[in-house]
Protein backbone atom coordinates (compact mmCIF):
# COMPACT_ATOMS: atom_id res chain seq x y z
CA UNK A 1 0.00 0.00 0.00
CA UNK A 2 2.76 2.34 1.14
CA UNK A 3 4.94 1.35 -1.69
CA UNK A 4 2.21 1.67 -4.32
CA UNK A 5 1.40 5.41 -3.21
CA UNK A 6 4.90 6.02 -3.19
CA UNK A 7 5.30 5.07 -6.94
CA UNK A 8 1.94 6.70 -7.95
CA UNK A 9 3.72 10.19 -6.24
CA UNK A 10 6.58 9.58 -8.24
CA UNK A 11 5.17 9.25 -11.04
CA UNK A 12 3.14 12.20 -10.51
CA UNK A 13 6.06 14.34 -9.84
CA UNK A 14 8.11 12.72 -12.74
CA UNK A 15 4.64 14.09 -15.22
CA UNK A 16 4.44 17.26 -13.58
CA UNK A 17 8.37 17.99 -13.63
CA UNK A 18 8.45 16.55 -17.39
CA UNK A 19 5.35 18.94 -17.68
CA UNK A 20 6.95 22.20 -16.87
CA UNK A 21 9.91 21.23 -18.86
CA UNK A 22 8.35 20.77 -22.17
CA UNK A 23 6.49 23.93 -21.48
CA UNK A 24 8.31 27.07 -21.86
CA UNK A 25 6.88 29.93 -20.04
CA UNK A 26 4.99 27.77 -18.14
CA UNK A 27 7.79 27.99 -15.35
CA UNK A 28 8.23 31.64 -15.58
CA UNK A 29 4.68 33.43 -16.14
CA UNK A 30 4.06 36.83 -16.44
CA UNK A 31 4.13 37.96 -12.65
CA UNK A 32 2.86 41.26 -11.62
CA UNK A 33 6.80 42.33 -10.65
CA UNK A 34 7.55 41.01 -13.95
CA UNK A 35 5.29 43.12 -15.81
CA UNK A 36 5.94 46.06 -13.86
CA UNK A 37 9.96 45.08 -14.01
CA UNK A 38 8.86 45.97 -18.14
CA UNK A 39 6.98 49.28 -17.51
CA UNK A 40 9.97 50.25 -15.47
CA UNK A 41 11.96 49.93 -18.29
CA UNK A 42 9.38 51.85 -20.91
CA UNK A 43 9.50 54.67 -18.63
CA UNK A 44 13.00 54.89 -17.75
CA UNK A 45 13.71 55.37 -21.50
CA UNK A 46 10.83 58.05 -22.02
CA UNK A 47 12.04 59.85 -19.16
CA UNK A 48 15.41 60.05 -20.73
CA UNK A 49 14.13 61.00 -24.16
CA UNK A 50 12.06 63.88 -22.20
CA UNK A 51 14.77 65.04 -20.54
CA UNK A 52 17.58 64.74 -23.21
CA UNK A 53 16.65 67.79 -24.59
CA UNK A 54 16.99 66.56 -28.49
CA UNK A 55 15.48 67.90 -31.83
CA UNK A 56 11.35 66.65 -32.59
CA UNK A 57 12.56 64.66 -35.17
CA UNK A 58 15.46 62.97 -33.04
CA UNK A 59 12.47 61.97 -30.48
CA UNK A 60 10.33 60.59 -32.84
CA UNK A 61 12.93 58.15 -33.70
CA UNK A 62 13.65 57.30 -29.83
CA UNK A 63 10.02 56.64 -29.28
CA UNK A 64 9.90 54.27 -32.57
CA UNK A 65 12.63 52.45 -31.00
CA UNK A 66 11.05 51.93 -27.62
CA UNK A 67 7.77 51.15 -29.16
CA UNK A 68 9.46 48.60 -31.19
CA UNK A 69 11.34 47.22 -28.30
CA UNK A 70 8.75 47.21 -25.65
CA UNK A 71 5.44 46.77 -27.51
CA UNK A 72 4.16 44.10 -28.95
CA UNK A 73 3.14 46.10 -32.88
CA UNK A 74 2.13 43.27 -34.33
CA UNK A 75 -0.98 42.53 -32.11
CA UNK A 76 -1.67 45.87 -31.74
CA UNK A 77 -1.73 46.55 -35.46
CA UNK A 78 -3.74 43.84 -36.27
CA UNK A 79 -6.54 44.30 -33.49
CA UNK A 80 -6.89 47.71 -35.30
CA UNK A 81 -8.10 46.57 -38.52
CA UNK A 82 -11.05 44.21 -36.41
CA UNK A 83 -12.92 41.91 -38.51
CA UNK A 84 -10.97 43.53 -41.54
CA UNK A 85 -8.18 41.44 -40.31
CA UNK A 86 -9.77 38.12 -42.08
CA UNK A 87 -9.15 39.34 -45.22
CA UNK A 88 -5.76 41.30 -45.67
CA UNK A 89 -3.43 38.89 -47.27
CA UNK A 90 0.47 37.93 -45.53
CA UNK A 91 2.14 40.06 -47.48
CA UNK A 92 -0.15 43.06 -46.83
CA UNK A 93 -0.21 42.56 -43.19
CA UNK A 94 3.76 42.89 -42.99
CA UNK A 95 3.85 46.28 -45.21
CA UNK A 96 0.54 47.49 -43.31
CA UNK A 97 2.52 46.66 -39.31
CA UNK A 98 5.44 48.20 -40.86
CA UNK A 99 3.41 51.49 -42.32
CA UNK A 100 1.35 51.64 -38.61
CA UNK A 101 4.54 51.18 -36.84
CA UNK A 102 5.96 54.52 -38.62
CA UNK A 103 2.13 56.11 -38.06
CA UNK A 104 2.00 55.60 -34.39
CA UNK A 105 5.67 57.08 -34.04
CA UNK A 106 5.30 60.26 -35.96
CA UNK A 107 1.38 60.72 -34.30
CA UNK A 108 2.69 60.08 -30.48
CA UNK A 109 6.54 61.03 -31.21
CA UNK A 110 5.50 64.38 -31.90
CA UNK A 111 3.82 64.84 -28.45
CA UNK A 112 6.70 64.04 -26.24
CA UNK A 113 7.58 68.23 -26.31
CA UNK A 114 5.00 68.36 -23.92
CA UNK A 115 6.51 66.14 -22.37
CA UNK A 116 9.60 68.31 -21.92
CA UNK A 117 10.38 69.23 -18.19
CA UNK A 118 7.87 66.50 -16.97
CA UNK A 119 7.73 62.36 -15.87
CA UNK A 120 6.14 59.54 -15.66
CA UNK A 121 6.25 57.56 -11.86
CA UNK A 122 5.11 53.81 -11.90
CA UNK A 123 2.48 53.31 -9.49
CA UNK A 124 1.35 50.10 -8.92
CA UNK A 125 0.21 46.61 -10.89
CA UNK A 126 -2.62 44.76 -11.07
CA UNK A 127 -3.76 41.24 -12.61
CA UNK A 128 -6.83 41.87 -14.91
CA UNK A 129 -8.61 38.68 -16.78
CA UNK A 130 -5.62 37.49 -19.35
CA UNK A 131 -2.84 40.52 -18.98
CA UNK A 132 -1.46 43.01 -15.77
CA UNK A 133 -2.09 46.68 -16.01
CA UNK A 134 0.97 48.90 -14.85
CA UNK A 135 -0.33 52.43 -13.77
CA UNK A 136 1.82 55.20 -13.43
CA UNK A 137 1.27 59.07 -13.06
CA UNK A 138 2.62 61.18 -15.77
CA UNK A 139 3.63 64.94 -14.00
CA UNK A 140 3.94 67.80 -16.78
CA UNK A 141 4.93 71.10 -16.35
CA UNK A 142 1.09 73.62 -14.75
CA UNK A 143 -0.96 70.16 -15.52
CA UNK A 144 -3.11 68.04 -12.83
CA UNK A 145 -1.17 64.86 -12.99
CA UNK A 146 -2.91 62.07 -14.73
CA UNK A 147 -3.14 58.41 -15.65
CA UNK A 148 -1.14 56.61 -17.81
CA UNK A 149 -1.87 53.14 -17.94
CA UNK A 150 0.32 49.97 -19.50
CA UNK A 151 -1.08 46.44 -20.22
CA UNK A 152 1.17 43.61 -20.30
CA UNK A 153 1.21 40.34 -21.78
CA UNK A 154 3.14 37.54 -22.39
CA UNK A 155 1.35 35.67 -24.50
CA UNK A 156 3.20 36.60 -27.77
CA UNK A 157 5.98 34.56 -25.77
CA UNK A 158 8.07 37.68 -24.68
CA UNK A 159 7.20 39.99 -22.43
CA UNK A 160 5.30 42.98 -24.20
CA UNK A 161 2.99 45.50 -23.68
CA UNK A 162 -0.04 45.78 -26.02
CA UNK A 163 -1.85 49.01 -25.11
CA UNK A 164 -0.91 52.57 -23.34
CA UNK A 165 -4.39 53.54 -21.87
CA UNK A 166 -4.61 58.07 -20.91
CA UNK A 167 -7.19 58.93 -18.51
CA UNK A 168 -9.04 55.54 -19.75
CA UNK A 169 -8.20 56.48 -23.13
CA UNK A 170 -6.70 53.36 -25.16
CA UNK A 171 -4.49 53.79 -27.92
CA UNK A 172 -5.30 50.77 -29.18
CA UNK A 173 -9.35 51.41 -29.50
CA UNK A 174 -8.82 54.82 -30.85
CA UNK A 175 -6.45 53.99 -33.63
CA UNK A 176 -9.12 51.22 -34.67
CA UNK A 177 -11.34 53.93 -35.05
CA UNK A 178 -8.79 55.68 -37.14
CA UNK A 179 -8.22 52.60 -39.18
CA UNK A 180 -11.58 51.86 -39.87
CA UNK A 181 -12.18 55.00 -40.95
CA UNK A 182 -9.14 55.42 -42.97
CA UNK A 183 -10.38 51.50 -44.68
CA UNK A 184 -13.94 52.90 -44.96
CA UNK A 185 -12.66 56.35 -46.81
CA UNK A 186 -11.16 53.82 -49.47
CA UNK A 187 -13.95 51.61 -49.82
CA UNK A 188 -11.97 48.63 -47.90
CA UNK A 189 -8.75 48.79 -49.97
CA UNK A 190 -6.28 47.83 -47.95
CA UNK A 191 -3.10 49.40 -50.01
CA UNK A 192 -4.95 52.60 -50.85
CA UNK A 193 -5.41 52.59 -46.85
CA UNK A 194 -1.94 51.80 -45.99
CA UNK A 195 -0.64 54.34 -48.39
CA UNK A 196 -2.72 57.04 -46.26
CA UNK A 197 -1.13 55.47 -43.39
CA UNK A 198 2.20 56.14 -44.81
CA UNK A 199 1.93 60.08 -45.07
CA UNK A 200 -0.96 60.46 -41.80
CA UNK A 201 -0.01 61.20 -37.85
CA UNK B 1 -18.47 89.66 -1.91
CA UNK B 2 -21.81 89.12 0.34
CA UNK B 3 -22.08 84.86 1.69
CA UNK B 4 -25.45 85.35 2.67
CA UNK B 5 -28.56 86.83 1.09
CA UNK B 6 -30.95 89.04 2.84
CA UNK B 7 -34.42 86.88 2.09
CA UNK B 8 -34.11 82.85 2.43
CA UNK B 9 -33.95 80.86 -1.19
CA UNK B 10 -35.56 83.29 -3.65
CA UNK B 11 -38.43 81.78 -5.10
CA UNK B 12 -37.44 81.93 -8.63
CA UNK B 13 -34.59 79.64 -7.88
CA UNK B 14 -36.50 77.18 -6.37
CA UNK B 15 -38.98 77.08 -9.52
CA UNK B 16 -36.14 76.65 -11.81
CA UNK B 17 -35.05 74.07 -9.31
CA UNK B 18 -38.01 72.07 -9.64
CA UNK B 19 -38.21 73.03 -13.69
CA UNK B 20 -34.67 71.23 -13.96
CA UNK B 21 -35.85 68.70 -12.10
CA UNK B 22 -38.98 68.08 -14.09
CA UNK B 23 -36.59 68.45 -17.17
CA UNK B 24 -34.57 65.53 -16.40
CA UNK B 25 -37.14 63.35 -15.22
CA UNK B 26 -38.54 63.91 -19.41
CA UNK B 27 -35.14 63.54 -20.52
CA UNK B 28 -34.46 60.36 -18.93
CA UNK B 29 -37.76 58.50 -19.27
CA UNK B 30 -36.66 59.04 -23.15
CA UNK B 31 -33.36 57.88 -22.54
CA UNK B 32 -33.08 55.44 -25.33
CA UNK B 33 -32.18 51.84 -24.65
CA UNK B 34 -29.03 50.08 -25.77
CA UNK B 35 -29.36 47.35 -28.74
CA UNK B 36 -28.44 43.92 -27.02
CA UNK B 37 -27.55 43.25 -30.22
CA UNK B 38 -24.52 45.59 -30.02
CA UNK B 39 -21.09 43.76 -29.90
CA UNK B 40 -19.67 45.46 -26.46
CA UNK B 41 -17.11 48.47 -27.10
CA UNK B 42 -19.22 49.53 -29.66
CA UNK B 43 -20.73 52.62 -29.31
CA UNK B 44 -24.72 53.41 -28.77
CA UNK B 45 -25.56 55.82 -31.02
CA UNK B 46 -29.34 56.07 -32.81
CA UNK B 47 -28.65 59.69 -33.20
CA UNK B 48 -25.57 59.21 -35.30
CA UNK B 49 -27.18 61.40 -38.39
CA UNK B 50 -28.06 64.51 -35.92
CA UNK B 51 -25.16 64.22 -33.73
CA UNK B 52 -22.70 64.62 -37.40
CA UNK B 53 -24.81 67.70 -38.68
CA UNK B 54 -24.04 69.16 -35.06
CA UNK B 55 -20.30 68.24 -34.82
CA UNK B 56 -20.41 69.53 -38.56
CA UNK B 57 -21.37 73.23 -36.68
CA UNK B 58 -19.39 72.64 -33.80
CA UNK B 59 -16.24 71.96 -35.84
CA UNK B 60 -16.60 75.20 -38.40
CA UNK B 61 -17.55 77.23 -35.07
CA UNK B 62 -14.30 75.95 -33.52
CA UNK B 63 -12.32 76.95 -36.61
CA UNK B 64 -13.98 80.59 -37.02
CA UNK B 65 -14.32 81.18 -33.72
CA UNK B 66 -13.37 79.39 -30.52
CA UNK B 67 -9.42 77.74 -31.77
CA UNK B 68 -8.28 81.26 -33.07
CA UNK B 69 -9.81 82.97 -29.39
CA UNK B 70 -8.68 79.75 -27.18
CA UNK B 71 -5.54 80.06 -29.01
CA UNK B 72 -5.31 84.18 -28.53
CA UNK B 73 -6.31 84.01 -25.12
CA UNK B 74 -4.13 81.38 -23.67
CA UNK B 75 -0.89 83.33 -25.94
CA UNK B 76 -2.12 87.10 -24.61
CA UNK B 77 -2.74 86.15 -20.76
CA UNK B 78 0.65 84.78 -18.60
CA UNK B 79 0.55 80.90 -17.90
CA UNK B 80 0.10 82.24 -14.62
CA UNK B 81 -3.00 84.48 -14.78
CA UNK B 82 -4.54 81.19 -16.96
CA UNK B 83 -3.90 78.67 -14.53
CA UNK B 84 -5.46 81.32 -11.36
CA UNK B 85 -8.66 81.85 -13.29
CA UNK B 86 -8.75 77.79 -14.15
CA UNK B 87 -8.41 77.17 -10.26
CA UNK B 88 -11.13 79.75 -9.26
CA UNK B 89 -13.04 78.11 -11.76
CA UNK B 90 -12.44 74.61 -9.87
CA UNK B 91 -12.60 75.94 -6.91
CA UNK B 92 -16.38 77.28 -7.35
CA UNK B 93 -17.09 73.66 -8.83
CA UNK B 94 -16.22 72.05 -5.34
CA UNK B 95 -19.91 72.44 -3.85
CA UNK B 96 -22.19 71.07 -6.61
CA UNK B 97 -19.71 67.93 -6.01
CA UNK B 98 -20.06 68.14 -2.62
CA UNK B 99 -23.74 67.88 -3.20
CA UNK B 100 -23.80 65.13 -5.93
CA UNK B 101 -21.41 63.01 -3.47
CA UNK B 102 -23.88 62.99 -0.55
CA UNK B 103 -26.61 62.06 -3.54
CA UNK B 104 -24.48 59.19 -4.42
CA UNK B 105 -23.64 58.28 -0.64
CA UNK B 106 -20.33 58.47 -1.12
CA UNK B 107 -19.58 60.70 2.37
CA UNK B 108 -16.01 60.45 2.18
CA UNK B 109 -15.64 62.38 -1.55
CA UNK B 110 -18.02 64.74 0.34
CA UNK B 111 -16.02 65.77 3.17
CA UNK B 112 -12.75 65.58 0.92
CA UNK B 113 -14.34 67.79 -1.21
CA UNK B 114 -15.57 70.41 1.47
CA UNK B 115 -12.15 70.15 3.17
CA UNK B 116 -10.54 71.47 -0.13
CA UNK B 117 -13.21 74.06 -0.56
CA UNK B 118 -12.73 75.71 3.03
CA UNK B 119 -8.64 75.21 2.55
CA UNK B 120 -9.03 76.85 -0.90
CA UNK B 121 -11.11 79.51 0.13
CA UNK B 122 -9.91 80.86 2.97
CA UNK B 123 -5.87 80.22 3.05
CA UNK B 124 -6.15 80.19 -0.95
CA UNK B 125 -7.68 83.15 -1.23
CA UNK B 126 -11.03 82.53 -2.78
CA UNK B 127 -9.51 79.64 -4.71
CA UNK B 128 -6.63 81.70 -6.53
CA UNK B 129 -4.33 79.46 -5.34
CA UNK B 130 -4.63 75.88 -4.44
CA UNK B 131 -2.99 75.10 -1.00
CA UNK B 132 -4.92 71.72 -0.66
CA UNK B 133 -3.14 70.35 -3.46
CA UNK B 134 0.38 71.67 -1.96
CA UNK B 135 -0.42 70.25 1.21
CA UNK B 136 -1.33 66.66 -0.21
CA UNK B 137 -5.00 66.24 0.02
CA UNK B 138 -7.06 64.40 -1.91
CA UNK B 139 -7.91 65.45 -5.95
CA UNK B 140 -11.15 66.90 -6.31
CA UNK B 141 -13.64 64.35 -7.02
CA UNK B 142 -15.39 66.35 -10.06
CA UNK B 143 -18.55 64.38 -8.86
CA UNK B 144 -21.46 65.47 -11.13
CA UNK B 145 -25.28 65.15 -11.49
CA UNK B 146 -24.79 62.45 -14.61
CA UNK B 147 -22.73 60.73 -12.12
CA UNK B 148 -25.07 60.61 -9.63
CA UNK B 149 -27.83 59.02 -12.08
CA UNK B 150 -25.31 57.11 -13.16
CA UNK B 151 -25.04 55.27 -9.65
CA UNK B 152 -28.46 55.76 -9.11
CA UNK B 153 -29.02 53.49 -11.82
CA UNK B 154 -30.60 55.58 -14.87
CA UNK B 155 -29.07 54.01 -18.16
CA UNK B 156 -26.67 56.22 -20.06
CA UNK B 157 -28.42 56.25 -23.02
CA UNK B 158 -27.51 57.12 -26.90
CA UNK B 159 -24.64 59.14 -27.39
CA UNK B 160 -24.98 63.07 -28.28
CA UNK B 161 -23.31 65.69 -29.58
CA UNK B 162 -24.08 69.00 -28.28
CA UNK B 163 -23.67 72.05 -30.19
CA UNK B 164 -20.99 74.28 -28.57
CA UNK B 165 -20.92 71.59 -25.46
CA UNK B 166 -19.21 68.94 -27.66
CA UNK B 167 -19.74 65.39 -26.66
CA UNK B 168 -22.22 63.85 -23.86
CA UNK B 169 -24.62 61.38 -23.32
CA UNK B 170 -28.18 61.76 -23.08
CA UNK B 171 -27.43 60.95 -19.17
CA UNK B 172 -24.58 63.02 -18.60
CA UNK B 173 -26.84 66.04 -21.03
CA UNK B 174 -29.79 65.45 -17.79
CA UNK B 175 -26.86 66.06 -15.42
CA UNK B 176 -25.60 69.15 -16.82
CA UNK B 177 -28.90 70.81 -16.90
CA UNK B 178 -29.58 69.59 -13.20
CA UNK B 179 -26.38 70.90 -12.37
CA UNK B 180 -26.44 74.45 -13.89
CA UNK B 181 -29.73 74.73 -11.91
CA UNK B 182 -28.48 73.12 -8.56
CA UNK B 183 -25.51 75.03 -7.72
CA UNK B 184 -25.62 75.61 -3.95
CA UNK B 185 -23.50 78.88 -5.12
CA UNK B 186 -26.40 80.24 -7.52
CA UNK B 187 -28.71 80.28 -4.28
CA UNK B 188 -26.34 81.97 -2.02
CA UNK B 189 -24.59 84.43 -4.24
CA UNK B 190 -26.32 87.27 -5.93
CA UNK B 191 -26.36 88.90 -9.27
CA UNK B 192 -23.46 89.82 -10.42
CA UNK B 193 -21.03 87.49 -8.12
CA UNK B 194 -22.90 84.29 -9.46
CA UNK B 195 -21.81 84.93 -12.48
CA UNK B 196 -18.14 84.79 -11.47
CA UNK B 197 -18.29 81.41 -11.45
CA UNK B 198 -19.89 81.05 -15.11
CA UNK B 199 -17.28 83.54 -16.64
CA UNK B 200 -14.42 81.58 -14.83
CA UNK B 201 -15.67 78.76 -16.65
CA UNK B 202 -15.65 79.88 -20.07
CA UNK B 203 -12.47 81.66 -19.47
CA UNK B 204 -11.03 78.28 -18.36
CA UNK B 205 -12.67 76.66 -21.11
CA UNK B 206 -10.91 78.82 -23.58
CA UNK B 207 -7.75 78.28 -22.11
CA UNK B 208 -7.80 74.94 -22.46
CA UNK B 209 -8.86 75.01 -25.86
CA UNK B 210 -5.14 77.09 -26.18
CA UNK B 211 -3.16 74.82 -23.96
CA UNK B 212 -4.49 71.73 -25.17
CA UNK B 213 -4.53 72.90 -28.65
CA UNK B 214 -2.54 69.80 -30.05
CA UNK B 215 -4.90 67.28 -28.40
CA UNK B 216 -8.17 68.95 -30.00
CA UNK B 217 -6.70 69.57 -33.66
CA UNK B 218 -5.50 66.08 -33.68
CA UNK B 219 -9.16 64.74 -33.48
CA UNK B 220 -10.77 67.73 -34.93
CA UNK B 221 -8.18 68.18 -37.95
CA UNK B 222 -6.17 65.59 -38.31
CA UNK B 223 -8.15 61.89 -38.00
CA UNK B 224 -9.89 60.31 -40.87
CA UNK B 225 -13.35 60.80 -39.45
CA UNK B 226 -13.34 63.42 -36.09
CA UNK B 227 -16.55 62.35 -35.57
CA UNK B 228 -16.30 58.95 -34.82
CA UNK B 229 -12.70 59.40 -33.21
CA UNK B 230 -14.06 62.33 -30.59
CA UNK B 231 -16.56 59.99 -29.59
CA UNK B 232 -14.76 57.10 -29.00
CA UNK B 233 -12.55 59.46 -26.95
CA UNK B 234 -15.49 60.97 -24.89
CA UNK B 235 -17.08 57.93 -24.05
CA UNK B 236 -13.75 55.75 -23.33
CA UNK B 237 -12.69 58.47 -20.71
CA UNK B 238 -16.13 59.15 -19.07
CA UNK B 239 -16.37 55.45 -18.49
CA UNK B 240 -13.13 56.08 -16.79
CA UNK B 241 -14.45 59.17 -14.74
CA UNK B 242 -17.38 57.15 -13.79
CA UNK B 243 -14.93 54.99 -12.07
CA UNK B 244 -15.84 52.08 -14.23
CA UNK B 245 -13.44 49.01 -14.78
CA UNK B 246 -13.77 48.72 -18.12
CA UNK B 247 -12.71 45.01 -17.57
CA UNK B 248 -16.30 43.70 -18.94
CA UNK B 249 -16.10 45.66 -22.37
CA UNK B 250 -12.23 44.93 -22.76
CA UNK B 251 -11.47 41.97 -24.80
CA UNK B 252 -7.59 40.93 -24.86
CA UNK B 253 -6.63 41.34 -28.45
CA UNK B 254 -4.54 38.46 -28.33
CA UNK B 255 -8.10 36.43 -28.20
CA UNK B 256 -9.44 38.61 -30.78
CA UNK B 257 -12.04 36.30 -32.84
CA UNK B 258 -10.79 38.49 -36.00
CA UNK B 259 -7.28 36.72 -35.52
CA UNK B 260 -8.33 33.51 -37.11
CA UNK B 261 -6.25 34.06 -40.14
CA UNK B 262 -4.45 31.79 -41.93
CA UNK B 263 -0.89 33.26 -40.53
CA UNK B 264 -0.11 33.76 -37.18
CA UNK B 265 2.01 36.93 -36.73
CA UNK B 266 4.58 35.05 -34.54
CA UNK B 267 5.12 32.25 -37.43
CA UNK B 268 6.76 34.89 -39.71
Amino acid sequence: MTSDLSRRRFIGVAVTSGATALLPGGAVALTDAKARALVDQVVADINAVISSGQSLSGMIREFERIFIRYADVNIIARSTLGADARRISASQMRVFVEAFRGYVARKYGKRFNEFVGGRIEVKGVREVKSWHEVRSMAYLRGEAPFEVSFLVSDRSGEDLFFDMVIEGVSLRLSERTEIGAMLDRNNGDFDAMISDLRRAG
Amino acid sequence: MKILPQTPVPNLSRRSLAAAFLAAVVVLSGCAKRDPSLPPGEPFDPYEQTNRQVHEFNRSLDRAVIRPAGKGYSNFLPDDIETVISRFADNLALPGAVVNNMLQGNMRGATEDTYRFVVNSTVGLGGMLDPATELGMPDATEADFGQTLHVWGVREGGYMELPLLGPSTERATAGMVVDLFTNPLSFVLESPENYYGTAASVSSGLSNRGRFSDTIDSILYDSADSYAQARSFYLQNREFKLGNGREDDYLDPYDDPYSTVPEDPYDQ
